[in-house]
């Protein structure tokens, strides 16, 4: 031990940390090798590492072939050159497929020009650094129905039926309006849940207990057959339009069960507070309550929203053309069967991105939003 | 009470130079209030007067908060009257919102609103209830603010702040909407024994402005010096009140002498 330096009662300074606690040393002594269970499962991790991230990049990366345009000939080049990995030229050939399914070739600026004016509304939205964030939540508020305009056509576009929609652009419209549609609806279930009035709680109770008891499977099963039987005969209405309506209503139930875990977190006194000075109920909700309870909400939130966004590939049951969908119709091709590992794992990238990224902006909204109490 | 008791040497001779008006303000006549069955307040009468400073004592589970929380209908009472500034409370929601416009209120535990700053608590309702400008709300809010001794904290959130500065940020917000009647309800039972004086220093600065004050507390050194009239309740009712003086050293009833000796002892 060191020799401890004596202070006069009331002089002791701050001092710094010991170094075992500080720097990257530190970091690694006191996270990987503080004790000796924290020793052995880092060892072991670092053998489970070495075991799966070689044969990964070199399947994925060093040993894939890239160009050509049968399975064949991607098994020529890798038994020329002794290599065994995945063979991306497959993806390559279709990438355009699996981007914007049988949207007409002509018509897929159109699609381009939508995902960046999706993006673009996303931003002020998502962040409120955004410069001209006012502006840009105008423009993120009339941006859907552009973007509906343009996919779909009419008006002086190309119609473009959506039936041919497929591919990540279907799911990213699925998944999308999904989120935007269920997020409002989810927060006026959750307070409808709440109410004083018996009518409304009942109809959000039975609302919510319905679509949480039944699969969603089911519901897109309605959708697309059992809907015509219910609606007069002759209406046509859109199969697209059907799912968005049943996803977002599938989505909202679970939603305003997570919101109401976060309202029934805020303490009675913050209510009362806001009833003492006079807000009045829907402001005591938007300014005080919803603020709070949505922000305890937030893991709950992304959580059902990456859940919705994966389970957009359930439309290929009733014959929407995810990329799922789109992977298998490929793979039915004479010239590439056999190949599902490289179209899943693709797929699953992509799917893996997306999801990661919201968890990733879920995370950033928590720490921003985190006032010190 | 094991508190340190909060100078006020010089406000002993206080309650004296203060005027009361004659205008009757809060008026509850023959008032009860049930929790399903349980009757929490039986037969409540009070009349308070503009400018009158009580403290109203008693037990815990006496209906203290209870009654004035029905003040500004935080709670329903079920039978009687309710009177404030010539509006009476019913179920007409115009009347409630035109009492609470009237009527601050100061918590327990402060119930600021944790993801607003402190200059946002104080400017909110006056700029949603009232429609003031947000610029003028937000000068406002700053006068008062230097009021309770901390401007510099405009900027920061209720969790940075401690309890005692907490509590009075709350009483700027109440104090923003320029209410005529306060209600406080144990402003200082959750606070540290340091953090108590500052807070109560508040409170008598708000006093010597006339304001009327309804007070839940146990802090008997400050309804010696700043009460003109002290309630004592239990079991829902109101056993005894009277100027303060007079009803510590003098109590009528066996409950009070009871109440007063148990708080009075350590």
């Amino acid at each position: 031990m060191n020799e401890q330096q004596t202070y006069a009662p009331g002089t002791h300074p701050d001092l710094p940390p010991p170094p075992s606690m500080v720097g990257f040393i530190g970091w690694i002594r006191e996270n990987l090798l503080g004790s000796t269970t924290n020793i052995v499962i880092t060892v072991l991790t670092l053998y489970f590492l070495y075991l799966i991230v070689p044969p990964m990049l070199s399947w994925l990366f060093l040993n894939a072939v890239f160009e050509g345009a049968s399975r064949d000939e991607c098994r020529a080049v890798m038994e020329e050159t002794g290599r065994k990995g995945a063979c991306w030229a497959f993806i390559g050939q279709r990438f355009e497929l699996f981007v914007y399914g049988f949207y007409p070739e002509a018509e897929r600026w159109r699609v381009n020009l939508s995902f960046f004016m999706m993006l673009a509304a996303l931003y002020p939205v998502l962040y409120d650094t955004a410069p001209y964030r006012k502006q840009g939540l105008y423009y993120a508020m009339i941006a859907p129905f552009i973007i509906g305009w343009l996919l779909i056509g009419g008006l002086g576009l190309e119609p473009v039926p959506t039936e041919k929609f497929g591919g990540f652009m279907l799911t990213l419209v699925i998944g999308v309006t999904g989120i935007v549609g269920s997020l409002p609806l989810g927060i006026v279930l959750a307070l409808g849940r709440q109410s004083h009035l018996p009518a409304v709680r009942i109809v959000c109770v039975a609302f919510i207990e319905f679509i949480r008891g039944v699969p969603l499977i089911t519901l897109l099963f309605v959708a697309s057959t059992m809907l015509n039987y219910f609606l007069p005969p002759g209406t046509t209405f859109d199969l697209l339009l059907r799912v968005l309506i049943m996803v977002i209503l599938f989505s909202a139930a679970y939603i305003a069960e997570v919101v109401r875990g976060g309202l029934q977190a805020i303490p009675k006194g913050q209510i009362e507070a806001a009833d003492a000075m006079g807000l009045k109920y829907w402001q005591s909700m938007r300014l005080i309550i919803l603020p709070q309870a949505l922000k305890i909400s937030i893991p709950g939130i992304v959580n059902t929203f990456i859940g919705l966004y994966k389970d957009t590939t359930l439309v290929i049951i009733i014959g929407l053309l995810d990329p799922l969908g789109v992977g298998r119709a490929s793979l039915a091709d004479t010239k590439w069967q056999g190949l599902s590992t490289e179209v899943y794992v693709f797929v699953a990238i992509f799917f893996f991105v997306s999801c990661i990224s919201m968890a990733r902006y879920s995370l950033y909204l928590e720490r921003k939003l985190h006032t010190g109490h | 009470m094991s508190t340190p008791e909060p100078d006020m040497s010089s406000q002993e001779t206080m309650a004296p130079d203060l005027k009361i008006s004659d205008e009757v303000t809060i008026q509850i006549k023959n008032m009860h209030k049930w929790y399903g069955s349980f009757h929490v307040l039986k037969n409540i009468n009070l009349e308070v007067n503009r400018g009158e400073r009580i403290v109203i004592c008693g037990p815990s589970g006496s209906g203290k908060s209870t009654m004035i929380r029905c003040i500004n209908r935080l709670e329903e009472h079920q039978q009687g009257q309710i009177i404030v500034d010539n509006v009476e409370l019913t179920n007409d929601l115009k009347n409630i919102d035109a009492i609470r416009r009237e009527v601050g209120m100061v918590f327990q535990h402060f119930n600021l609103f944790p993801h607003l700053t402190v200059m946002e608590n104080c400017a909110l309702a006056p700029i949603w209830v009232k429609q003031v400008p947000r610029k003028e709300a937000e000068a406002t809010a700053m006068k008062y603010l230097t009021r309770v001794k901390i401007p510099e904290q405009a900027n920061k959130f209720p969790g940075q702040l401690s309890g005692g500065q907490q509590q009075r940020v709350a009483i700027a917000r109440s104090l923003c909407m320029n209410p005529r009647i306060m209600l406080f309800d144990e402003p200082t039972s959750a606070l540290d024994p340091e953090m108590i004086k500052e807070v109560l220093d508040v409170m008598i600065e708000l006093a010597k402005e006339g304001m009327t004050m309804l007070c839940v507390t146990h802090e008997m050194g400050f309804a010696k010096t700043v009460a003109n009239r002290v309630i004592f309740m239990d079991d829902g009712e109101i056993i005894e009140e009277n100027e303060p003086h007079e009803f510590f050293d003098n109590p009528q009833h066996e409950r009070t002498k009871l109440f007063l000796s148990q708080i009075l002892e350590h």
